[in-house]
C-alpha cells in the first residue's frame, strides 16, 4: 500500500484513523465541471469511488476490491439497487451528504441496512455535522467521516444526546409503546387547571 | 387531555440540553449561522425582521389552563406582554432573545410543552378540529390519533431533512373543520361497514405558490396501520420530493408530476416492507393514549333557552348565535371567544386576556381551552345555564366580540409588520377592513363568510381557501393587493380564483365592499358566498370591482390598467 493520507473518524463510538480517499467526479464546489466515470483514474491506494465510476470500471476494479482497497459511495440523488447483490463484498459503502440539509441519505441508509440487509460498514461522508449524527445513527451509520474543519472529539457528542426515542429504526427495532409499559404510576384523570404550576 | 409520562419528559429534557448547547456554539461563533439555521428552525425559532420569533407547539390546539397561564408569564418576562395565535393552532412570540430562548424551553417543559418541529423541513404540528371531542357531528374523536402521530414524528431519525415542510391535519367529524384537503397529508377517522375504525388517506394538497387539494390515495386504512403508513409515504416524499427549488418542494409538487397512481404504487411498494412491522398500533397502545381523552365529568343537564331568558338582550343574542356552538351533551356548549376584535391584530392576546383565558377555563371548561386554526380559543364545555356569566365576564375583557366566522373573523399572517418573508403587510389591510365593516348588523345581515389575508405567497393566512382571498405582492418595490374569490375549506374545499389586477392598500375596503354588494344582490337565501361565486362565476363580481376607479378623497389610487 503506498502512503495512505491518515485521516480521522468517528467508528462506532470512538475516534479512530482511517486510511479511506473518497474520489469524486468533480470539485465540490458548483459548477465545476464533472470528470466521466468510465474515464476518470482511480488512484493507488484505499479509495471510495462514486456509485457510477463502480458501475462502468467494475471489471478493473474487483480485485482491488478482493484487496480491500474499492469501497463505492452513493449520492444522494442514486438507489444502491444496482449493486444489492454484491453489497456485503465492499469493504465499506458510504452515502454522501452534499449538504447537511438534504435528508435523503437518511432514507438511502435505512434501506440499504433494512430492504438490503447489509450488515457492513455504512459511513456517512459529505456535510456531515455533529448534530446530525444521532439521526445518523439510528438509520443505520456506525462511521461518519465528519467535517474537516471541526473538532471530531467535540462532534462525537452528537451521538449521545437522547437516551430515549418514541420511534423504530434501524439502531432501535421496537418503537417505545413496545418496550416500555407506560404511564405507569401517572394519573389520567381530569385534574383541571394547575394554576401557577411551573411558573 | 393527554398528559407526559417519563419518557415524554425524558425527551423534552434532553432536547432542551441539545437546543441549549446549539444556541451556545452559536453564540460562540462556532457554529455558522447557516448552520444554525435549520437546528433552530427545527426548534421553532425564526428571525425576523426585528427581532427573533418564537413558535410554541400546540398540540392539535388543545390547551390546559396552566400552559396558557405559561404563555401569559413568557409574553411578560420575555416578550411584550402579547403573543400571536396562528393557523396552525401554535402561538408565537414575535420579541424573544437567543439568549433566552432555552430558558424559555425550560419554562415550558414545567407545564409539558416545547417548540419541536414548529418549523423547518420536518413534520409539523399535527392540527385537527377545535371541537374535537365536542362536536356534536363528530363520528370518531381524532385528538388520539394526532397524539400517536405527534409521538412518532418527534425526532423522527429519517424525516428531519426533507425537501420542505410537511403538515398533517385529521379530522373526525362530519364536517371537516381542520382544513384538511390542504395539508400534505389530510386524514379522516371514518368506519368501514364492517364497523372498524380506520382512515381515508389524503395527500398531496397544500396553498403556497401552487395551491393545489389533497388526493385520496387511500379509501380506508385501518388505524393499526397509521404509522407505517404515513412512514411509507414519508420515504417517497423524503427520496423523490424536488429540492432543487423551494417552491417546487413540497409533496403537492411530486404527487402532480408523477400522478396520484404513480405515487400511490411507490407508496404501496414502501409499505410492503413496513406492513405489520413493529410500527404497527396495537389495541393497548392506542386504548392508553384514548384513556387520555375521556369525557369531563358533566353533569346530567337539560338544554336551555338562554336567549329567552335573556329576552331583548341582542348583543347577548348576537353572541350565542355567532360564537356559541352545538355540544354532544345535553345542557353544554363550546364558547369560542373571539381574537378579532376591531383594532387588534386577528389572533393576538395580551398576557393580561391569556390569564383571563385560563381562569375562565378553570371556572366553566375543566380547565381546557382550544386554539382554532382561525386564531380563536374555545371553551369547549361550558354549562349552557352559566353562557350569559360568561358572556359579561368576556366581555369586560374584549374576547367577546360577536364574529366567529362572519367577515371581521379574519385569518390574518403578522405580515410585513413583522415577517422577513413577507411581500406587504396585512395587519394594516385587516384592520381597515374590520374599521369600514364594523357594524355587527351589517355583518351579521352578510353572514357567514370568510375573509382571509396572507402578506405573501407562503399563504399563512390562507388566502386561498378564502371566500375573499387577500394575498399582499410586490410590484417594483411597492405593496399591492391581490384578491381572489371563491375559495373554501370543509368538505366543499376550492380554491378562489383571481379576479383582475391587484390593488393598493387604500382601495382595499372599497374593493371588499364591492365584492359584498355583488353577492348580496345574487345569493339565494342562505346560499354562502363561495357557492354563489361557483353558480355564477367570478365575471359579475370582477365587472362590479372594476367598474368605476376606486378613489381616495377624489384622487385616483391604484393601479392604472382599469382607469
Amino acid at each position: 500500500m503506498s502512503d495512505a493520507v491518515k485521516n480521522l473518524i468517528i467508528k462506532g463510538r470512538e475516534v479512530v484513523e482511517d486510511d479511506w480517499q473518497v474520489l469524486h467526479l468533480a470539485e465540490p464546489v458548483e459548477g465545476a465541471p464533472k470528470k466521466d466515470p468510465a474515464t476518470i483514474h482511480v488512484p493507488e491506494g484505499k479509495f471510495i469511488v462514486p456509485l457510477a465510476v463502480w458501475l462502468v470500471q467494475r471489471e478493473l476494479l474487483l480485485a482491488r476490491r478482493a484487496a480491500g482497497e474499492i469501497a463505492v459511495w452513493i449520492g444522494s440523488d442514486e438507489r444502491p439497487d444496482a449493486i444489492k447483490d454484491e453489497l456485503d463484498q465492499f469493504p465499506l459503502i458510504a452515502v454522501d451528504f452534499p449538504k447537511f440539509t438534504d435528508g435523503r441519505g437518511y432514507s438511502i441508509a435505512y434501506n440499504i441496512r433494512t430492504r438490503l440487509g447489509y450488515k457492513g460498514e455504512l459511513r456517512a461522508v459529505g456535510d456531515v455535522l455533529r448534530d446530525q449524527l444521532f439521526s445518523m445513527q439510528r438509520v443505520g451509520f456506525d462511521a461518519y467521516a465528519t467535517r474537516p474543519d471541526r473538532n471530531i472529539h467535540d462532534a462525537l457528542k452528537g451521538l449521545t444526546v437522547f437516551s430515549e426515542t418514541y420511534q423504530a429504526s434501524v439502531d432501535q427495532k421496537l418503537p417505545l409503546f413496545r418496550r416500555h409499559a407506560r404511564n405507569v404510576g401517572v394519573n389520567v384523570n381530569h385534574t383541571g387547571g394547575d394554576a401557577g404550576y411551573g411558573i | 387531555m393527554y398528559q407526559y409520562d417519563q419518557y415524554d419528559h425524558l425527551i423534552v429534557r434532553e432536547r432542551i440540553a441539545q437546543y441549549r448547547d446549539q444556541v451556545a456554539r452559536r453564540l460562540s461563533g462556532e457554529l455558522t449561522e447557516a448552520e444554525f439555521l435549520p437546528l433552530r428552525l427545527q426548534n421553532g425559532l425564526y428571525m425576523q425582521r426585528h427581532a427573533y420569533m418564537l413558535r410554541i407547539a400546540v398540540p392539535y390546539g388543545l390547551l390546559a389552563s396552566k400552559q396558557m397561564r405559561m404563555f401569559a408569564h413568557i409574553a411578560r418576562k420575555y416578550d411584550r406582554g402579547y403573543g400571536h395565535f396562528t393557523t396552525r393552532q401554535n402561538i408565537q412570540f414575535n420579541w424573544v432573545e437567543l439568549e433566552q430562548t432555552p430558558d424559555i424551553l425550560t419554562d415550558l417543559a414545567s407545564v409539558e410543552m416545547h417548540a419541536i418541529q414548529t418549523s423547518g423541513n420536518c413534520i409539523r404540528n399535527t392540527t385537527s378540529d377545535p371541537y374535537a371531542g365536542v362536536a356534536a357531528d363528530e363520528i370518531i374523536d381524532p385528538r388520539p390519533y394526532a397524539e400517536v402521530l405527534r409521538q412518532w414524528s418527534t425526532f423522527h431519525p429519517e424525516f428531519i431533512a426533507l425537501p420542505r415542510k410537511f403538515k398533517v391535519a385529521i379530522n373526525g367529524a362530519e364536517e371537516d373543520r381542520a382544513a384538511i384537503a390542504v395539508h400534505d397529508i389530510g386524514l379522516t377517522v371514518v368506519r368501514n361497514e364492517a364497523g372498524e375504525i380506520g382512515f381515508k388517506f389524503m395527500a398531496g394538497g397544500g396553498m403556497g405558490r401552487t395551491p393545489i387539494i389533497g388526493s385520496v390515495i387511500r379509501d380506508f386504512l385501518p388505524w393499526q396501520h397509521l404509522l407505517t403508513y404515513t412512514e411509507a409515504v414519508m420515504r417517497v416524499y423524503n427520496q423523490y420530493g424536488r429540492r432543487d427549488n423551494k417552491y417546487k418542494a413540497r409533496i403537492k409538487i411530486l404527487l402532480k408530476a408523477i400522478g396520484v397512481e404513480e405515487f400511490s404504487r411507490q407508496v404501496e411498494e414502501e409499505w410492503a416492507d413496513l406492513k405489520d412491522g413493529p410500527e404497527t398500533l396495537t389495541v393497548e397502545e392506542m386504548q392508553r393514549v384514548i384513556d387520555y381523552f375521556q369525557p369531563p365529568a358533566y353533569k346530567a343537564l337539560a338544554n336551555v333557552d338562554v336567549v329567552a331568558q335573556q329576552e331583548g338582550n341582542k348583543a347577548f343574542a348576537n353572541w350565542i348565535k355567532r360564537n356559541v356552538k352545538p355540544h354532544k351533551r345535553a345542557g353544554y356548549a363550546a364558547v369560542v371567544l373571539s381574537l378579532k376584535k376591531t383594532g387588534v391584530p386577528p389572533g393576538d392576546a395580551t398576557a393580561e386576556q391569556m390569564d383571563f383565558m385560563a381562569d375562565l377555563a378553570d371556572r366553566y371548561s375543566f380547565g381546557e381551552l382550544r386554539v382554532t386554526h382561525e386564531q380563536n380559543i374555545v371553551l369547549a364545555d361550558v354549562e349552557q345555564a352559566r353562557l350569559f356569566e360568561l358572556w359579561l365576564e368576556a366581555k369586560a375583557h374584549g374576547l367577546a366580540t360577536p364574529n366567529i366566522g362572519l367577515l371581521t373573523d379574519m385569518i390574518c399572517c403578522p405580515g410585513g409588520d413583522f415577517c422577513s418573508l413577507a411581500n406587504a403587510k396585512s395587519l394594516p389591510i385587516a384592520a381597515a377592513i374590520a374599521e369600514r365593516f364594523d357594524n355587527i348588523d351589517y355583518q351579521h345581515d352578510i353572514g357567514e363568510i370568510e375573509l382571509n389575508i396572507s402578506g405573501c405567497i407562503n399563504a399563512c393566512g390562507h388566502h386561498h381557501v378564502g371566500s375573499i382571498g387577500v394575498l399582499g405582492v410586490d410590484k417594483d418595490g411597492s405593496e399591492w393587493y391581490q384578491v381572489s374569490i371563491g375559495g373554501a375549506q370543509g368538505n366543499h374545499a376550492a380554491i378562489g380564483k383571481i379576479i383582475g389586477p391587484s390593488f393598493s392598500a387604500l382601495q382595499m375596503p372599497e374593493v371588499i365592499d364591492r365584492l359584498l354588494q355583488v353577492y348580496l344582490r345574487e345569493r339565494f337565501e342562505d346560499e354562502g358566498f363561495a357557492a354563489t361565486v361557483q353558480r355564477i362565476g367570478v365575471a359579475p363580481f370582477k365587472e362590479f370591482v372594476y367598474a368605476t376607479p376606486i378613489t381616495d378623497t377624489g384622487r385616483l389610487i391604484g393601479e392604472d390598467e382599469y382607469v
